[in-house]
């Protein structure tokens, strides 16, 4: 019924611009976002995944606009609740790249009890966060990524808790494909995209995003001399628990970025067994067979 | 001798296997071609407490409770001190001989008590058999069904039937043999006592297949044949039999059924696998309706057809998770913020559950928004036996409304796919994502004609605004009328919605039996309601009185609400429990007001009373005048 072959459009080349939004960006000059949505456009493109293949879910949140902004299917739904309708998109129709794209405050806050249940079933979809460790589009509260002692409105004497770290959090709790990036290096985003994309299960991308207005200590000259790439250490092997475990534990003078932690483990989708036959979507509803009928009714006599 | 007319409440506690006994032997009965009403009466426990299972069997079709009790198999002493009061005179208690029955009552209430050495035979029995004292023990059940087969003269080879099936399969045949030695032993016991036992059961001449079913199992059924291919749930009472029976039947009808962390997760899988484009739904109670309300205003705002089931219980919070009520209708007419299009269904009976829920899947595509199915405890679980032609499954047709096909996406320009797009009817056709001429995103921001975010422009807001609620204006017209049962002009209307549909007809009977006329308006379709058209029907009531399980009288208030219309008496109930006919017929009797209409009623002849009776003739003769000229 639904082809997701690019063959639809035999002569289309694939480009970030293929993937270009009509809307006007409603973003702060200076937004993080921005590097951000251009690097989720260039992985698309390098993935060779059209536009009508591709499910852009969000949430609620500066980040969460992002679907707006680009062309490909999406839908744009509640503050914190991306992940279970991006599970229930995908389970309908696994032929579809699945892309959930929130902020820290939806996907941490209070979309921290889906995220915990996404992670152990290891749908195959990428949840992308845009922390930039703040509540920007209610004017600047704590997040749960904002560093302790962080002061704002509701906090005037400085948060209490301690900051949530979302890498420990993923590794140990099933995620299949974790990686931290940074808005700062468009390049460095773009690859890490595309591998979470490609990725097989679920893979949660942490972007370390500036925010121009609200957070004026994680900026882009606080992140630039702390960043490292893991690409650069000749050792690390991110299939490495213990290793990984480490890496993202690190914090403060050296912060690494890309991917920390690979494991393999059948996704979901593919322990379905409804979905043997196919994407449920194209399993034509109802007109089951009188024969199947005539079983079940035996079955209740 | 009163032939295929009887009740049977088998009482203990749980875990003591009555709920398997009475579902067995009313099959057993279903397969001698008689009809089965079976509700159950449980505690929010998996061990001990008192709980019982109530069969009602007749050789015409039943659909509800009945209060006169003709046998009671009692496996614990609480059962004899609850069910004792309950039992018609020549009524007898079967049990074990260690539980006593008080001798000076059962003279008074002419009742009988028949005891049986039913422990001591099923050890000794499952003994020889092998068997672990404590799963003997549980063939006192077995035992029982001897002795009702043997008093009420019903053939014991439907008996050994289900012993044989029911144990024969799973636990193997030492286990079968046991039962079934243990089912002869009490069937030859208690043969005795036939002659003093007025009630008999007889095999119909020409069994005819029906199946059992209860309301939820058939609100599944429904959605299977709706062509429902995904339900997400978070398990709470009354209403995770409805997950467990589709994910029991998942693999012959191929569906994915998903037990998600919560009921916020549960509606908004259910939401995201709609909007993928298959058909979708969710099953909750009051307290995990109350968590869905913001995604169900989503569903709403982003026109997601969606079907969603509010099995109710007592409340709020917690409440009586095992109980039943009708206290969730004014807040599933008006769950969520601000205003969109919702179509609120309330069935009435097993077959009901099944036709409504299936077409709830039509109305939802048809609509494009949510589709509440509001049912309750009682009828989650009370079963009956069901014709086949009742549910012909093979039949249903579906109907997916506006959906776009591949054809119809074919023929499009990419980019002029408009999915919001302002309509005379509010329903804008849609187009299941992954073609790449209707490539679109939907948002629970107010949107464009394109499903983009325009959260600021007055104009926009009212045509989306205005769309969406024209659909109200639409879906009315194929609303149906709430559907009455009894003579027509009668002086009392009892209304009702939802499961109290078969309670009502019975109350209708048993008034008209005793001479009061009366008939019932039943609604299934609550909302929207089409207000002209239902103030016909109100019309039609000379003196109404509402029946619902609630304190304020939910239904009637949105009547008034709607019509102008006041009822004129009210019988309430919130106890929990279910209403029977002949509860409703006693209380329209007893209540002031109520009484007072009833009597006056009967002076004059019955049916309407005198004055609207002389005013209607008055009328009536001059349209006849005025026809002739």
């Amino acid at each position: 019924m639904l082809d997701m072959k690019v063959k639809a459009m035999p002569d289309f080349v694939l480009t970030p611009k293929t993937y270009e939004g009509e809307r006007e960006i409603t973003w702060c000059p200076g937004c993080g976002d921005f590097g951000i949505i251009n690097a989720v456009k260039q992985a698309l493109a390098q993935l060779k995944i059209p536009p009508h293949a591709a499910f852009f879910v969000s949430g609620i949140g500066c980040g969460s606009k992002l679907p707006d902004y680009v062309k490909a299917n999406g839908y744009l739904g509640l503050h914190g609740r991306s992940l279970p309708i991006a599970q229930g998109v995908k389970l309908a129709n696994h032929n579809l790249k699945v892309i959930a794209t929130i902020g820290d405050g939806d996907g941490y806050g209070i979309g921290a009890g889906h995220f915990v249940h996404a992670m152990r079933r290891n749908s195959d979809m990428t949840m992308i966060v845009e922390n930039n460790k703040v509540y920007a589009l209610t004017k600047g509260q704590y997040s749960p990524t904002s560093t302790k002692g962080w002061i704002a409105s509701t906090t005037p004497d400085g948060a209490l808790e301690v900051e949530f770290n979302p890498v420990v959090m993923a590794i140990a709790g099933g995620a299949t494909f974790v990686a931290r990036t940074f808005s700062g290096d468009p390049k460095h985003m773009a690859q890490v995209f595309a591998k979470a994309i490609e990725h097989k299960g679920f893979a949660l991308v942490d972007v370390l995003q500036v925010c121009v207005i609200y957070n004026h200590v994680n900026t882009t000259e606080w992140y630039r001399p702390r960043v490292y790439k893991l690409d650069d250490e000749a050792n690390y092997d991110p299939r490495d628990y213990n290793a990984a475990m480490q890496k993202a534990h690190e914090w403060g003078d050296r912060i690494p970025i890309g991917v920390l932690y690979v494991d393999e483990r059948p996704t979901y989708e593919e322990q379905v067994k409804a979905l043997a036959q196919g994407p449920l979507v194209k399993q034509k509803p109802g007109g089951y067979a009188k024969e199947t009928w005539d079983e079940f009714r035996a079955a209740f006599m | 001798m009163i032939k295929n007319n009887m009740t049977i409440k088998l009482g203990g506690e749980a875990g003591q296997g009555m709920d398997t006994s009475g579902a067995g032997f009313a099959r057993a009965l279903v397969r001698a071609g008689l009809h089965v009403f079976v509700n159950q009466d449980f505690m929010s426990r998996i061990r001990g407490g008192y709980n019982f299972s109530q069969l009602r069997v007749s050789d015409k079709p039943v659909y509800a409770p009945d209060d006169s009790v003709a046998l009671v198999l009692a496996f614990n002493q609480e059962a004899i001190e609850r069910h004792t009061n309950e039992l018609a005179p020549g009524g007898a208690i079967i049990h074990d001989e260690s539980i006593k029955v008080d001798p000076a009552l059962v003279a008074e209430k002419k009742i009988y008590s028949f005891a049986f050495p039913f422990e001591t035979k099923a050890l000794e029995i499952g003994r020889a058999a092998g068997m672990e004292p404590k799963k003997a023990k549980l063939m006192l059940n077995t035992a029982t069904l001897g002795v009702t087969a043997a008093i009420t003269a019903f053939p014991f080879e439907h008996i050994a039937d289900i012993i044989m099936q029911n144990f024969g399969k799973k636990k193997g045949s030492a286990v079968a043999e046991a039962n079934l030695t243990v089912a002869r032993w009490a069937f030859d016991e208690a043969s005795q006592f036939a002659a003093q036992y007025e009630w008999k059961l007889e095999p119909a001449k020409k069994p005819v297949n029906r199946m059992i079913l209860n309301g939820n199992q058939s609100i599944g059924l429904g959605a299977i044949a709706a062509g429902c291919k995904f339900i997400s749930a978070y398990p709470m009472t009354p209403a995770t039999t409805i997950i467990e029976f589709m994910t029991a039947q998942s693999k012959r009808f191929n569906l994915v059924t998903k037990q998600t962390e919560d009921e916020l997760a549960a509606i908004l899988y259910a939401i995201g696998a709609a909007q993928a484009g298959v058909r979708a739904m969710t099953a909750t109670s009051g307290g995990g309706f109350s968590l869905m309300v913001e995604a169900l205003g989503m569903a709403g705002m982003t026109e997601t057809p969606l079907v969603v089931v509010d099995s109710q219980r007592p409340g709020p919070s917690t409440g009586m998770p095992t109980r039943t009520g009708q206290g969730d209708l004014l807040f599933l007419l008006h769950a969520s913020q601000d205003e969109f299009p919702r179509i609120v269904l309330a069935p009435g009976g097993v077959e009901s559950c099944y036709t409504d829920t299936a077409r709830a899947f039509n109305l939802a595509e048809k609509y494009q928004c949510p589709v509440l199915i509001l049912t309750e405890g009682y009828q989650a679980f009370a079963s009956r036996s069901v014709g086949v032609e009742e549910m012909p499954f093979e039949e249903f047709e579906i109907d997916r409304g506006k959906t776009l096909t591949d054809a119809e996406l074919d023929q499009l320009q990419p980019g002029e796919y408009k999915r919001y797009a302002i309509t005379d009817d509010g329903v804008s056709p849609r187009a299941i994502p992954g073609h790449p001429n209707a490539v679109y995103t939907s948002t629970s921001d107010e949107h464009t004609e394109y499903g983009r975010i325009d959260d600021e422009d007055p104009v926009n807001r009212i045509a989306q605004h205005e769309k969406r609620m024209r659909k109200i204006e639409t879906m009315k017209k194929e609303m149906r009328m709430p559907e009455w049962y009894g003579p027509k002009n009668a002086s009392v209307t009892l209304m009702g919605w939802g499961a109290t549909r078969y309670a009502l007809r019975e109350a209708v009977d048993l008034l008209n039996a005793g001479g009061v006329k009366a008939n019932a308006l039943h609604f299934i379709d609550i909302y929207p309601l089409d207000v002209k058209r239902l103030e016909k029907e109100l019309s039609k009531a000379h003196y109404l009185i509402d029946v619902e399980g609630n304190y304020t009288a939910q239904l009637a208030q949105v009547v008034r609400m709607y019509t102008g219309r006041a009822v004129d008496d009210k019988v309430l109930k919130y106890d929990g429990r279910p209403f029977t006919g002949a509860e409703i017929a006693r209380r329209v009797k007893a209540q002031k007001s109520s009484a007072r209409r009833v009597a006056k009623a009967k002076s004059n002849g019955n049916g309407r009373d005198g004055r609207s009776a002389r005013k209607t003739a008055r009328v009536a003769k001059v349209v006849r005048r005025k026809v002739k000229a």
